[in-house]
């Protein structure tokens, strides 16, 4: 028996969409994470038509809104108080920028001090949650008790508000007075308190990248004689991670303005710093002026998130072949 | 049975005996004793879920066994302590479904295991890989992603990965099952060049043209057991047993074998 030459097959029709459907499920790595194109946003629910008259359509539909909800407030009886007192562009202006010798913070400035505590906490999460996913999805039965730990540690944090356990880790730390740990400042015990909640919910986002992984991809792995460890590092995470990257950035679109919790513990953060001026000055247009500026730091991210599920949406329409 | 192998067992390549596996309260394998020598070719027929798979993935270690024994090359991997890993080393197996890993191109689906699980220098890897793939006319795809290929083009590169692991027995698990008629030839083709080259192989298949061409002795399963085993030219032309020649009367029925 001689082979005819395989080379020669075909390679043409029945292009891999009707394989089996974990290899149809956008799981592909030939397309990089960044740097994809922003054409075919594909259908959307509340669209009709296309074209120029569409946008026509829509920029005056938006006017008109935005123009009832502002003759709304103007009509509202307490609207010039209001305007004053949360819009004042002198106001906001000076909060931004500050005057710690009058005794308040620019809010702009303490902004870098929540973008800090957003990336620290953020890289923390994301290792403190897989070792709990980890954790949740081992089978040992030596692991068991370690098994009852983090589902203990997932159901308390995701059940106890965060605000608590900022104030928790924030007071209560420093009041053990153990050398060290007790005397951090409060940016840290913020980034702990942020890190211990936030590593709940995504340990379970996490969870759900794992299980979206098919079976067979374990048994490929293992049959090829890699050992547990190997076939989850090489062959099951990255593609669990690929999986779960809009959940991950969407978390860290909240985690980015939780940072404001931090305050309570008296932390110049932004919103700490807006509340110092408010309560100096009677004026409240720094809380708004910390508005815009979380709105600033979350919306890119916000952006991206929907690329990602749309680029992940198009790549299942497209059955697989990316 | 034929059972006609008076090779002692120390040379048998596959030696399966009394094995039984359930999945709860449902028995797939109900016994079944298999002896493979070495180099031989073994097709397994049956109708879907009479344990075909089941027993090439108890081979391989991927499910656990409910009793019984396996050996393979000599050596008894059902007793318990036995290093799976060290075992599925020299045994290839390849599925219906490929299961190539979609995020790794192939290349890199080749020289995973070679360098991750036994330790060979990733440059010697990649040659060997380079070498397998040129000879099974893959060496363009080398840097493509899976879903890029056809369904032919995955299963041969999920075949050269399992032979990258230079194992001394292959399991295939219905591996053209899965793919479009004309995409069929290739896979078997490969299948037919490892035969002549020597590879002690399991087919579990449902092309019975290429079993009766390709196999030294095909077994008919059903219900978890072992039927009928004879040489293709017997068991195809005349078949002992009353389910195995019912069995073969509905895949020519079907069209799906000439009679």
């Amino acid at each position: 028996m001689t082979t005819s030459d395989p080379g020669t097959g075909p390679g043409g029709p029945g292009y891999g969409e009707d394989g089996p459907s974990l290899l149809s499920e956008g799981l592909s790595a030939g397309t990089p994470m960044v740097g994809f194109g922003t054409a075919g946003r594909g259908p959307r629910l509340l669209s009709g038509g296309g074209g120029r008259r569409a946008t026509v359509v829509s920029s005056v539909s938006t006017l008109l809104v935005l123009a009832i909800l502002v003759a709304l407030f103007l009509a509202a009886p307490g609207s010039s108080q209001v305007r004053h007192t949360f819009f004042d562009l002198h106001d906001m202006w000076q909060s931004f920028i500050g005057n710690p010798k009058k005794g308040y913070y620019s809010v702009g400035e303490a902004l870098w001090l929540n973008i800090r505590m957003f990336l620290v906490a953020e890289v923390l999460i994301l290792i403190l949650a897989l070792v709990i996913a980890l954790i949740r999805q081992s089978t040992g039965p030596a692991l068991f008790p370690l098994r009852v730990l983090a589902m203990i540690y997932v159901d308390f944090f995701r059940g106890v508000p965060l605000l608590l356990v900022v104030y928790a880790v924030g007071f209560g730390i420093p009041a053990l007075r153990v050398s060290v740990i007790s005397s951090q400042s409060y940016a840290v015990y913020g980034v702990i308190a942020l890190t211990l909640s936030y590593s709940a919910y995504v340990s379970e986002v996490y969870r759900a990248g794992l299980n979206s992984v098919h079976q067979s991809q374990v048994a490929a792995a293992r049959s090829l004689g890699l050992s547990q460890s190997t076939a989850l590092r090489y062959v099951i995470l990255p593609q669990a991670i690929r999986n779960i990257v809009p959940p991950l950035l969407n978390d860290f679109i909240s985690l980015q303005k939780d940072t404001a919790l931090v305050g309570v513990l008296g932390a110049i953060e932004a919103n700490q710093a807006a509340q110092i001026y408010g309560s100096t000055f009677f004026n409240y247009s720094s809380l708004t002026v910390a508005a815009i500026l979380f709105l600033i730091l979350t919306i890119p991210l916000a952006r991206f998130t929907d690329r990602l599920i749309d680029r992940d949406r198009r790549r299942r329409l497209a059955g697989g072949v990316a | 049975m034929s059972g006609g192998l008076a090779a002692p067992e120390g040379d048998l390549a596959i030696a399966v005996e009394s094995v039984h596996k359930s999945f709860g309260p449902n028995e797939v394998l109900s016994g079944i004793s298999l002896a493979v020598a070495p180099h031989e070719v073994i097709c397994l027929i049956g109708a879907s879920g009479s344990g075909k798979s089941t027993l090439l993935r108890c081979i391989n270690l991927l499910e656990p066994i409910s009793s019984g024994r396996i050996s393979l090359l000599g050596q008894d991997v059902t007793r318990p302590g036995v290093d799976a890993n060290a075992v599925r080393r020299k045994v290839g197996i390849v599925f219906q479904s490929y299961n190539l890993f979609p995020h790794m191109t192939v290349l890199r689906n080749v020289t995973l295991a070679p360098t991750k699980a036994l330790g060979v220098p990733r440059q010697q890897a990649e040659e060997h890989a380079g070498e397998l793939l040129a000879r099974f006319g893959l060496a363009d795809k080398r840097a493509e992603y899976p879903d890029r290929l056809s369904g032919g083009q995955q299963q041969r590169v999920a075949i050269v990965r399992a032979l990258a692991m230079q194992p001394q027995i292959m399991l295939l698990d219905e591996v053209t099952s899965a793919l479009d008629p004309e995409l069929v030839a290739e896979v078997l083709d490969v299948i037919r060049e490892l035969a002549a080259g020597g590879m002690t192989m399991l087919i579990a298949t449902h092309e019975m043209g290429f079993a009766r061409d390709i196999a030294n002795r095909v077994c008919f399963l059903e219900e978890g057991r072992i039927i009928e085993e004879a040489p293709p030219a017997e068991l195809f032309t005349s078949p002992g047993d009353e389910r195995t020649q019912r069995f073969l009367r509905r895949i020519v029925d079907a069209g799906r074998m000439q009679a």
